[in-house]
């Protein structure tokens, strides 16, 4: 893997290798797109539309963390962070400042990327466990703010969050309504996700991936674009968080708590490290085991480690990332 | 590699097809979730207990014309995971959720009630807003609410002779509540608060330096305005130090039977606390427990899990007055009908449900035996004082709940 995307190939083989596809997705991946798009248009008729529209926010927290970890190389251990608060801020934008839920969101996407600046600012200066200590310590430190603010509610969190009307004229409190909303906001932020990692700076993103010295040594600050991509996480993750919320009606604890960034950890592993659909599946497959093992009573945490350790025995790649090797392509 | 590879694809089908086959709603069953914590920290208090005691619950009330139909789940304390399958359930022709555990995970599932007119009973949250400022047509508050522990700690406890307190609270709104509102019931009968000590929540583990704080104040009684593990670990610690044994009292606000049967009375001895229930109270509650202990695999019923028995009892007995058609029509109705008719059932004897969906019952104050007093299995509790059920809950004009000033 690492040879295919060395830095030798940066300037002309990678970009000129994708240059035939459409906004820049190969075959394989144009396929799996319009598989997505698809199954997107007809989930809310076969599944409950709720556990579809939690699964798509949940999604698109692991692509911003995916963003990261897959195509950066950073390891955070504090995303949950960024997700918890930008679905406090957007419940309380929609709650206690009566704002509309496209607001709502910007807003709570903003604080994300706010945070994302000041811990990105922080933690970028160090690597590998380092950085995910620093990331896990300002994790923290948010989680014990949600815990006393007054604003957040405690332990009770912000409940009874109104969907509010879209721009002002669209009533959401129809499941329905609220699916299309979640799935364009879903798919907005999957092709920015893609055309980052496609454009000049995500091959400056990889190229740190691979090899950090020797992309400073060709001239790039890399901390410039650590940070950047950093904050670009962290503003989608404060997306997928307001939106969930809005969702719900309810923002708590649970999603700033750091077993939260455990998860969204163990669904980029399961669905595939650096693969652009890899998160989507991962997410699909955690909370989908969440919402359907409920019923098994205790056993819903032993099946979540005996799947867990499964995917790491049998799908070292994760579960596309095995797909795409078994097709010899690249998803 | 390949081998077991296989064998990992085989078995993760299996495990995918296994919940699908699930039979569809019927016209003439009434189905019953019991939403809890099957897993985390709260599943030895209610949990397996609790679905236990609402299944003996619908044996007792036996065949009167309706199937009745007990499922459930498990929340895993996650307000969104619990709102999601209350949804689901009410969707798919469940007619009330029971129990819910986690303040959190309780004040969403009762908003989503709330939306598809369906009953919740709520025998698990410790939240006094459920029938205050959150309050629902749809929701019955069935046990303990914060305001019901800080009175009997804090009064009973006062005419019990404990009547100079020092708090240790932990640094979060749950906390302040508890130590605010118990500390007005102990001036209000008398008492007197020497001090109090907040220490951060969560992730303090050591209590030394707090517990020898609250014994230089000199005060009898220690409250401990806190919950879970933090209260076990604040036990074990002065259990350590001997506080209690030199006679200063530790007040639990939070605390169940089966966390004393955890402790061992050697380490809980001595330690006051509120329920509502206790196996070997009267006659009655010793029938309902030798009905039920088959069912508990070797544990004992504490207030939260027969809760659920009594909750069932009562809420099956409304549908019954009803009919199932009406039952399953209207949610708001069917609680309606459910504070109308009286309740009465072994584990809590007569009582009666409020306007604002409060069930009331008496709250016993207890102290823990110790050893040497304790005669056989669970033999654990001596009652101190009795708040009766009409002064034991908030009065139903200040709780500012929607439904009792119109």
């Amino acid at each position: 893997m690492a040879s295919e995307t060395t830095l030798t190939a940066i300037p002309t083989g990678v970009v000129g290798k994708q240059a035939p596809g459409i906004w820049g997705f190969n075959g394989g991946q144009m396929i799996a797109l319009l598989i997505m798009i698809a199954a997107l248009g007809a989930a809310p008729f076969f599944l409950y539309p709720v556990f579809v529209m939690k699964l798509l926010c949940f999604a698109l927290f692991a692509c911003a963390f995916n963003l990261l970890i897959g195509y950066v190389g950073l390891m955070s251990f504090g995303h949950a962070a960024y997700f918890g608060m930008g679905g406090y801020v957007a419940g309380h934008a929609a709650k206690v400042m009566g704002l509309t839920p496209e607001i709502s969101i910007i807003a709570g996407g903003l604080i994300g990327a706010g945070l994302g600046l000041i811990g990105g600012w922080l933690a970028i200066r160090r690597q590998g466990i380092y950085f995910a200590m620093i990331t896990m310590a300002l994790a923290q430190m948010v989680y014990f703010f949600c815990v006393q603010a007054p604003f957040t509610g405690g332990e009770d969190g912000i409940q009874a969050i109104p969907r509010g009307k879209l721009f002002g004229v669209i009533p959401l409190d129809s499941d329905m309504a609220m699916y299309w909303v979640v799935a364009v906001v879903f798919l907005c932020g999957f092709m920015a996700i893609h055309r980052v990692i496609h454009s000049p700076f995500g091959q400056v993103m990889k190229a740190i991936r691979e090899n950090e010295p020797r992309t400073t040594s060709l001239g790039y600050r890399t901390d410039d674009y650590k940070l950047v991509a950093f904050i670009l996480s962290c503003g989608l993750a404060g997306v997928a968080g307001a939106t969930k919320t809005l969702v719900f009606g309810i923002a708590t604890l649970t999603d700033v708590h750091f077993s939260m960034s455990g998860e969204v950890v163990l669904m980029t592993l399961v669905g595939g490290l650096g693969t652009i659909f890899g998160p989507v599946i991962g997410a699909a497959v955690v909370i989908g085991m969440q919402n359907y093992l409920a019923e098994m009573g205790a056993w819903v945490t032993v099946i979540q480690g005996v799947i867990f350790v499964a995917c790491v025995l049998a799908f070292r790649r994760g579960i596309v990332g095995e797909i795409g090797n078994l097709f010899k392509v690249k998803l | 590699m390949s081998l077991s590879r296989r064998s990992a694809l085989l078995t993760g089908a299996a495990l995918g097809i296994a919940p699908l086959s699930r039979a569809g709603a019927q016209a003439n069953t009434i189905r019953i979730g019991v939403l809890n914590d099957m897993s985390g920290p709260y599943r030895d208090i209610s949990g397996p207990y609790g679905v236990a005691c609402a299944k003996q619950a619908v044996a007792e009330f036996g065949a009167q014309g309706f199937n009745v139909e007990v499922i459930n789940a498990d929340h895993q304390n996650k307000p969104d995971v619990g709102a999601g399958l209350a949804r689901q359930w009410y969707d798919q022709g469940v007619d009330m959720i029971l129990d819910v555990p986690t303040s959190s995970v309780g004040l969403a599932v009762a908003q989503v009630a709330k939306e598809k007119n369906k009953a919740y009973i709520n025998t698990g949250s410790a939240t006094s807003d459920l029938t205050g400022s959150a309050c629902q047509a749809t929701t019955v508050h069935w046990m303990y609410d914060t305001y019901m522990l800080a009175k009997s700690t804090g009064s009973a406890m006062v005419k019990a002779g404990g009547d100079s307190w020092f708090f240790l609270t932990a640094d979060y709104a749950f906390g302040h509540a508890l130590e605010r509102d118990t500390a007005a019931f102990v001036r209000a009968a008398g008492g007197e608060v020497k001090g109090q000590v907040r220490y951060p929540f969560p992730s303090t583990t050591d209590f030394s330096s707090f517990l020898v704080q609250a014994q230089a104040s000199r005060a009898k009684v220690i409250g401990m305005a806190n919950a879970g593990a933090d209260t076990i670990n604040t036990i074990k610690q002065a259990a350590e130090f001997g506080i209690t044994r030199r006679g200063v009292k530790l007040a639990a606000l939070l605390m169940f039977l089966a966390d004393v049967h955890a402790l061992g009375l050697q380490t809980a001895q001595g330690l006051v606390l509120t329920e509502s229930f206790y196996w070997d109270l009267n006659d009655r509650t010793r029938a309902v427990t030798r009905r039920l202990l088959p069912h508990l695999s070797g544990a004992y019923p504490n207030m939260a899990s027969i809760a659920n028995y009594s909750a069932t009892l009562h809420f099956l007995k409304a549908v019954k007055d009803m009919g199932v058609a009406a039952a399953k029509a209207s949610g708001t109705e069917l609680v309606n009908r459910m504070k109308a008719i009286p309740c009465d059932d072994d584990a809590f004897g007569a009582g009666s449900i409020r306007a604002d969906g409060r069930k009331l019952c008496p709250s016993y104050l207890f102290e823990v035996k110790s050893p040497a007093e304790s005669k056989g299995p669970y033999d654990y509790y001596k009652l101190l004082g009795t708040t009766p059920a009409g002064e034991a809950f908030r009065p139903l004009n200040e709780g500012n709940c929607a439904l009792v000033r119109s």
